[in-house]
C-alpha cells in the first residue's frame, strides 16, 4: 500500500511514538525539539498559504500576536494552563488573520509578501514604543502549568512542553494533510495555478486565499504561545523580520509537497544551527546560508520532493484524432 | 422570439482603438452563433465584456432580461454564462479529472468542504461522466501537461459546461488544433454540449467550421457588426468577403 493512500489519521501513531520518545531524549535535545516543533507549526502555515501561490514574509506578526496575547491574559487573569495558553495563542493569531487576510488577499506575488513584511514591522515598531508592554525589553511571565499541576522539576517541565508542542504540531500536521487532500485543498492549488480561471468558474480566489491566510495566522499564534512558554519572556523580537525570515527558511527547506517535510526541515535546521553555533560560533550564519543554498540547488522543490515528487515519465501528448481512431477500432 | 442575451449600444475603447462601437445584438436560446472577423475586429473584446472581464464604457448587457451591469466574471458565471478560452486556461499540474473536480466544487463555492476528499466518489463520477461525453474518460488521470492542444481545448470546454450554463461562449475552439483534428474536435464539442442544450456563441476564423456548425453568423469589423444572419447569406456578403474572409475580387 502506498503511503499516500493511507488515511492521514494513521499518522497519530508516529506522533504518539515521538511524544513517548521524549522520555529517553537527553535534556538538551528536548528543548531543541520543542523549538523545532514550534517553528514547524509556523512553517506549516506558510506551506498551507504557499499552496495558493502566496508567501508571507511577515508571519512574525501573528507569532507575536499569539505570544503577547497569551502573555497579557496570563498577567491579567493568571491563566497559566499550557493547553489553554496554546488555544488562546491560536485564537489571537487567527483573529488577527481573519481581519488582515481579506485586505491582503487583494494582492499577489511580491506585493503580497512585502505587505505582510511591512505589517509585521509596523507591529514591531508599535511594540517597541509601547512602554506598558515593556518596550524593547518586553516582560516576563510565570511558569506554565498543565491541568492544575505545576512542574517544579526542570526536566519534567521541559518534557511536558516538548510533549505538548510535538502533539500539537503533529495534530496540526494531520489536519493539514486532510486539508490538502480535501475539496478546499484542491481549489487552493487551482488558485495557485490559474486564479483567473478559478474566478471564471465562479469561485472567489480572494476568499480561498483569505481562509488559508487565517489558518496560517492561527498556527503562527499557537507557535507564539509555545515560544512564550519555552522562554517565559516576550519581547518585540517576536515580530521582527529576522524571526519571520527563519520561518520562511524552514518552509523553503521543506517545499510545499509534504507535511512531514516541514517537521523534518525544522528539526534539521535546528540541528544545523545548534552544531554550527557550537563548533563555529563566529560563522554559524555562514554555515546556515551555505546549507540553504545547497538545499535550493540540489532539491529546488524542498526536502519533501525526496519522497513526494510525482514521477513524470516522458510521454507523447495524446491527440484527439488518436482517440477517435482508438474508439473506431474498438 | 425572446432574447437570452441582449446587448444594447455597447462601446469600448482602448485609447484610439475602438474595440466596440455601438454594438447591439440579441441571441435567442438554443442558437449556435458564430462570431467572425479579422484579428482586432472586436470579437474577443465582445466575449470579455459579456463575461465581465472587461467593463464596457457604455451600453447594457442583459441575460434573460437581468442586467449584468458591471458584474465580475465570478458573478456572471454564477448567473449562467460560462466560457472557454482561445488558449485553454487549465490547471496544468493537475489531472483532467482534478480540473473538473475544481469546476464541480465551484457549483457550491460558498460551502467548500475542508475534510471531504477532493475526488470523493460523487464528484469523481460526475467528472468521469462529463469526460466520457467528450471521449476523454481514458485521459481522466493524466496531468494536463501530458495532453495535446486539441485535448486541452476539450477539457477547457468540459470545465465550462459543469454549471450547465444558459449561454456558453467558446473563444476559437479549434485554434491551435491541427487541420486534421479540427472537425473531430468540433464534432466532440457539439455532441458533448447537446445534452445541456446550451446556447452556444463561438468565435471562429475557419469558415468551413462556421458554415458547418453555426446556424447564425455575426461578422465584426473595427468594433462594429457589418453582417448578421444565416451562414450562407453572411459568408456571401460583399463586406464580409472584403473585410473578413478576404475572398472579394
Amino acid at each position: 500500500m502506498r503511503y499516500a493512500s493511507l488515511h492521514p489519521i494513521i499518522a497519530i501513531v508516529p506522533v504518539i511514538a515521538a511524544v513517548t520518545f521524549g522520555r529517553v531524549l537527553p535534556a538538551w535535545t528536548l528543548s531543541l525539539a520543542t523549538v523545532a516543533a514550534s517553528n514547524a507549526l509556523v512553517a506549516l502555515g506558510i506551506v498551507i498559504l504557499a499552496r495558493t501561490g502566496n508567501v508571507s514574509f511577515g508571519q512574525g506578526l501573528f507569532f507575536a500576536a499569539g505570544g503577547y496575547g497569551v502573555a497579557l491574559i496570563a498577567r491579567a487573569w493568571g491563566v497559566t494552563d499550557a493547553v489553554v495558553q496554546v488555544l488562546l495563542g491560536a485564537a489571537c493569531g487567527g483573529l488577527l488573520g481573519v481581519v488582515v487576510g481579506p485586505l491582503i488577499a487583494r494582492y499577489s506575488g511580491i506585493f503580497f509578501g512585502m505587505l505582510t513584511l511591512a505589517l509585521s514591522m509596523v507591529f514591531y515598531g508599535v511594540l517597541v514604543k509601547t512602554t506598558v508592554l515593556g518596550g524593547s525589553d518586553g516582560f516576563n511571565v510565570g511558569r506554565p502549568s498543565l491541568f492544575g499541576i505545576t512542574f517544579a522539576d526542570a526536566r519534567e517541565a521541559d518534557f511536558v512542553l516538548y510533549a505538548l508542542s510535538v502533539a500539537t504540531t503533529g495534530l496540526a500536521g494531520i489536519a493539514a494533510r486532510i486539508l490538502f487532500q480535501s475539496e478546499f485543498g484542491l481549489v487552493s492549488l487551482a488558485v495557485r495555478e490559474n486564479n483567473l480561471r478559478v474566478e471564471y468558474l465562479g469561485i472567489s480566489s480572494r476568499r480561498v486565499i483569505a481562509i488559508n491566510f487565517a489558518v496560517a495566522a492561527m498556527l503562527a499564534g499557537a507557535s507564539g504561545a509555545f515560544a512564550l512558554m519555552a522562554q517565559r519572556h516576550i519581547d518585540p523580537q517576536f515580530a521582527y523580520w529576522t524571526t519571520s525570515g527563519e520561518f520562511v527558511f524552514v518552509a523553503v527547506l521543506a517545499g510545499y509537497q509534504s507535511v512531514v517535510a516541514v517537521f523534518v526541515a525544522s528539526l534539521v535546521l535546528e540541528l544545523v544551527r545548534s552544531f554550527s553555533n557550537l563548533y563555529m560560533p563566529n560563522t554559524w550564519q555562514l554555515v546556515l546560508g551555505v546549507f540553504l543554498l545547497a538545499v535550493i540547488l540540489l532539491l529546488p522543490e524542498g526536502i519533501g520532493s525526496l519522497w513526494s515528487r510525482k514521477s513524470r515519465k516522458k510521454v507523447a501528448p495524446v491527440r484527439v484524432s488518436e482517440m477517435a481512431e482508438k474508439e473506431a477500432r474498438s | 422570439m425572446t432574447s437570452l442575451l441582449s446587448v444594447r449600444k455597447l462601446e469600448k475603447r482602448f485609447g484610439a482603438v475602438v474595440a466596440a462601437d455601438d454594438l447591439s445584438i440579441d441571441i435567442a436560446a438554443g442558437q449556435k452563433v458564430s462570431l467572425i472577423g479579422a484579428n482586432g475586429a472586436g470579437k474577443t473584446t465582445f466575449v470579455n465584456m459579456v463575461t465581465g472581464y472587461l467593463k464596457p464604457d457604455r451600453g447594457a448587457i442583459a441575460l434573460n432580461g437581468f442586467d449584468l451591469g458591471r458584474r465580475s466574471p465570478r458573478r456572471v458565471a454564477q448567473l449562467g454564462i460560462s466560457r472557454s478560452f482561445q488558449i485553454p486556461q487549465l490547471f496544468v499540474d493537475l489531472t483532467a479529472a482534478e480540473n473538473l473536480a475544481v469546476a464541480i466544487s465551484a457549483t457550491h463555492a460558498q460551502a467548500l468542504s475542508f475534510h471531504s476528499p477532493a475526488e470523493a466518489q460523487g464528484r469523481r463520477q460526475k467528472a468521469i461522466e462529463l469526460l466520457e461525453r467528450f471521449g476523454l474518460a481514458q485521459q481522466a488521470d493524466r496531468p494536463i501537461l501530458e495532453l495535446a492542444g486539441g485535448v486541452r481545448k476539450l477539457v477547457d470546454i468540459a470545465m465550462a459546461l459543469i454549471r450547465r450554463p444558459k449561454l456558453l461562449l467558446l473563444d476559437e475552439p479549434t485554434s491551435g488544433v491541427s487541420a486534421e483534428e479540427k472537425f473531430a474536435t468540433m464534432d466532440r464539442v457539439v455532441h458533448a454540449v447537446a445534452p445541456d442544450a446550451a446556447t452556444i456563441v463561438f468565435v471562429e476564423h475557419d469558415m468551413e467550421i462556421v458554415s458547418r456548425y453555426a446556424d447564425r453568423v455575426v461578422a465584426f469589423y473595427s468594433g462594429r457588426i457589418i453582417a448578421d444572419g444565416e451562414p450562407h447569406t453572411v459568408l456571401k456578403d460583399a463586406n464580409v468577403r472584403r473585410y473578413v474572409t478576404g475572398s472579394a475580387r
